[in-house]
């Protein structure tokens, strides 16, 4: 790849940061206040980590003394979770959202992005600007039309309902992240396949998606985290069990008394939808290191 | 972009429209979607801001004009909200920034156990914002918490004070939970900004006779200048539609209620569509006004990169 792409700088995915070897500079002779802040980051990253485990695993008193360590570590609170319909609808809700948000989101972006990557195009700088100001839009300003509209036509607390409004967002986020992986592969290929006579669409459809695969799934990945996580258009469209995604779900499950919090078992929820996350990140952190930084710096 | 110069120009300007027109076609498809579900609602936004509805008889409304907004801009709950969300942005993206550029640097280090480092770094990062707030609901608890028990046991004060319950505390927890949910966010965009200097650049300095401080302040900083704004821009529009943090953290009691969250409980709980629809527009073209300073004062590198991209 390096070699095809040294005669065109500008397709040169600088920006990444995958290739380390350049920066290894001082290794193994760090200063000891270095390891101090090091520390001190991890700590700030893990500690409330583990006292949202913690809290989870306490009850009665072992719950309301704050424990460092729970001193009888129980998982009733898990139990009472798993026990709770509504716990396990919001699971459903939020899965089938997220999928088909992401799915539909993912063959609009694909498109439109090789367009805006590779083809010659009019007001391209401007259709780029106009998608990424989309994302800075506040939820609000959807949400709240979308109140009324929902509730005239039958929307209000669907599914469908929510799906709809959320590739408001998921679509730009989308068409930026594929746009500017697209834009690392090397043209070479393509040129090939148009002097074997191939036309633009085919180029994309046989030469460009089949290598654009991890760029499709580092943004897909990003695209269902930023809809599995979004909750204004969440908590104004729904009012049931029925529709109500996870977050929506576990805030409800808290704001029931300022007095008598259920916080162990709230916690157990939120350490259950945080579980997967955190496999997520494990997984595909490279990804989606990548996909986060895709075109915000070009080298 | 003169990719095709070689071949002969007939069939170039035949393929230049061919591809024009398919450039069309892939692109309408989003763009008419995205025009469908944020234009079209936006407008009828601001057609519901113009008018009055009534809470008892559904369907009766009359046009009001601009009174909606009137109204909301001599209401002191619009200004506090608008004050309130302000602090929040200034406070949660200056932390940000300044500790996202830390974290950065370290993570640019060389050194065994930078891979964790930046796989924990990243988790806080994945979490939904909601558990973000019950994370630190549950950390500074009354007499449950972590940082409320140890204050108390170091005899330092907030050890007994009900953080959520009082304004400042409460917004130093909702500064908290954001800060430590986005600042990965920030350092990985300043880490690849960090990624893309030169190391010549650096040795230069250093046969210059630079110190490590005098080399980070005229020459890191001012080059990662660019994704140091970036990541201020990014970070800013997010935190002007703040919701989700002080919805779970103090319902938006105590002088935490932000700008979406003043909409919000106007429509919902209240009931009042044109007021609630006037603050969401309201809100709508705060964030657009300070994006377009953002971007008018201190994004000429955007700019340029937005050339770039013609």
């Amino acid at each position: 790849m390096s070699t095809l792409t040294a005669e065109r700088p500008t397709a040169e995915p600088a920006a990444r940061p995958r290739a380390p070897k350049r920066r290894l500079r001082g290794e193994a002779k760090l200063h000891p206040l270095v390891w101090v802040f090091v520390v001190a980051v991890m700590g700030f990253s893990l500690i409330p980590f583990y006292w949202l485990v913690n809290t989870s695993l306490k009850k009665g008193a072992s719950l309301s003394k704050g424990e460092l360590f729970p001193s009888q570590p129980t998982v009733e609170n898990y139990l009472v979770v798993f026990q709770n319909p509504e716990f396990l609808l919001a699971l459903r809700n939020s899965v089938i959202i997220a999928v088909v948000t992401t799915t539909v989101a993912l063959v609009f972006a694909s498109f439109a992005a090789y367009a805006l990557a590779r083809l010659k195009m009019r007001r391209k700088a401007m259709i780029l600007t106009l998608i990424l100001s989309v994302t800075t839009f506040p939820a609000i300003a959807i949400a709240a039309p979308l109140f009324s509209i929902w509730r005239e036509i039958g929307l209000y607390d669907t599914l469908l309902g929510l799906i709809i409004p959320k590739l408001t967002f998921a679509l730009p986020l989308a068409i930026y992240t594929l746009t500017s992986f697209f834009k690392e592969i090397p043209r070479e290929l393509e040129e090939s396949a148009y002097m074997d006579g191939a036309t633009p669409f085919t180029a994309f459809r046989k030469v460009i998606l089949p290598l654009a695969v991890p760029g499709l799934a580092t943004t897909a990945i990003l695209v269902f985290i930023s809809v599995w996580n979004e909750f204004l258009l969440a908590v104004t469209l729904t009012t049931s069990p029925e529709a109500r995604p996870v977050p929506v779900a576990i805030a409800f499950f808290s704001g029931t008394s300022e007095f008598d919090q259920p916080l162990g078992t709230i916690s157990a929820a939120s350490v259950i939808i945080t579980v997967p996350l955190v496999i997520l990140v494990l997984v595909c952190q490279k990804r989606i290191v990548s996909g986060m930084t895709a075109g915000a710096v070009k080298g | 972009m003169a990719t095709k110069a070689l071949s002969p120009g007939r069939t170039v300007n035949g393929r230049d429209q061919a591809e024009r027109r398919l450039a069309v076609r892939m692109t309408a498809p989003a763009l008419a979607l995205m025009a469908l579900v944020a234009a079209v609602p936006i407008g009828y936004a601001i057609w519901l801001s113009l008018n009055q509805y009534s809470v008892r008889t559904a369907g009766l409304s009359r046009f009001v004009g601009l009174e909606n907004y009137v109204a909301a801009l001599s209401s002191p709950e619009w200004w506090a909200a608008f004050g309130q969300t302000f602090l929040f942005a200034a406070l949660s993206v200056s932390l940000e920034l300044v500790l996202g550029t830390g974290m950065a640097l370290l993570l640019n280090l060389a050194f065994k156990g930078r891979a964790v480092l930046r796989t924990v770094v990243l988790l806080p990062y994945a979490i939904v914002t909601v558990v973000s707030a019950i994370t630190w609901q549950t950390m500074f608890q009354p007499n449950m918490g972590l940082v409320t028990n140890v204050l108390s046991a170091l005899g330092l004060p907030g050890g007994d004070v009900v953080w959520l319950g009082e304004h400042g505390y409460a917004m130093a927890v909702i500064v908290l939970a954001d800060v430590w949910k986005t600042t990965p966010f920030a350092a990985l965009i300043i880490l690849a900004g960090l990624q893309v200097i030169s190391a010549e650049t650096y040795e230069a300095a250093e046969l210059d006779g630079a110190s490590k401080w005098q080399t980070f302040v005229h020459i890191t900083l001012p080059l990662l200048r660019p994704a140091i704004v970036l990541a201020a821009i990014f970070r800013t529009m997010d935190a002007l539609r703040v919701f989700d943090l002080p919805f779970v953290l103090t319902r938006g009691a105590n002088g935490t209620e932000s700008m979406s969250m003043l909409a919000y409980t106007q429509l919902r709980e209240n009931r009042l569509v044109g007021e609630g629809s006037a603050l969401s527009i309201l809100t709508f073209l705060t964030v657009m006004v300070v994006s377009v300073i953002y971007i008018r004062f201190a994004g000429g590198n955007i700019r340029e990169a937005g050339k770039e991209e013609q």
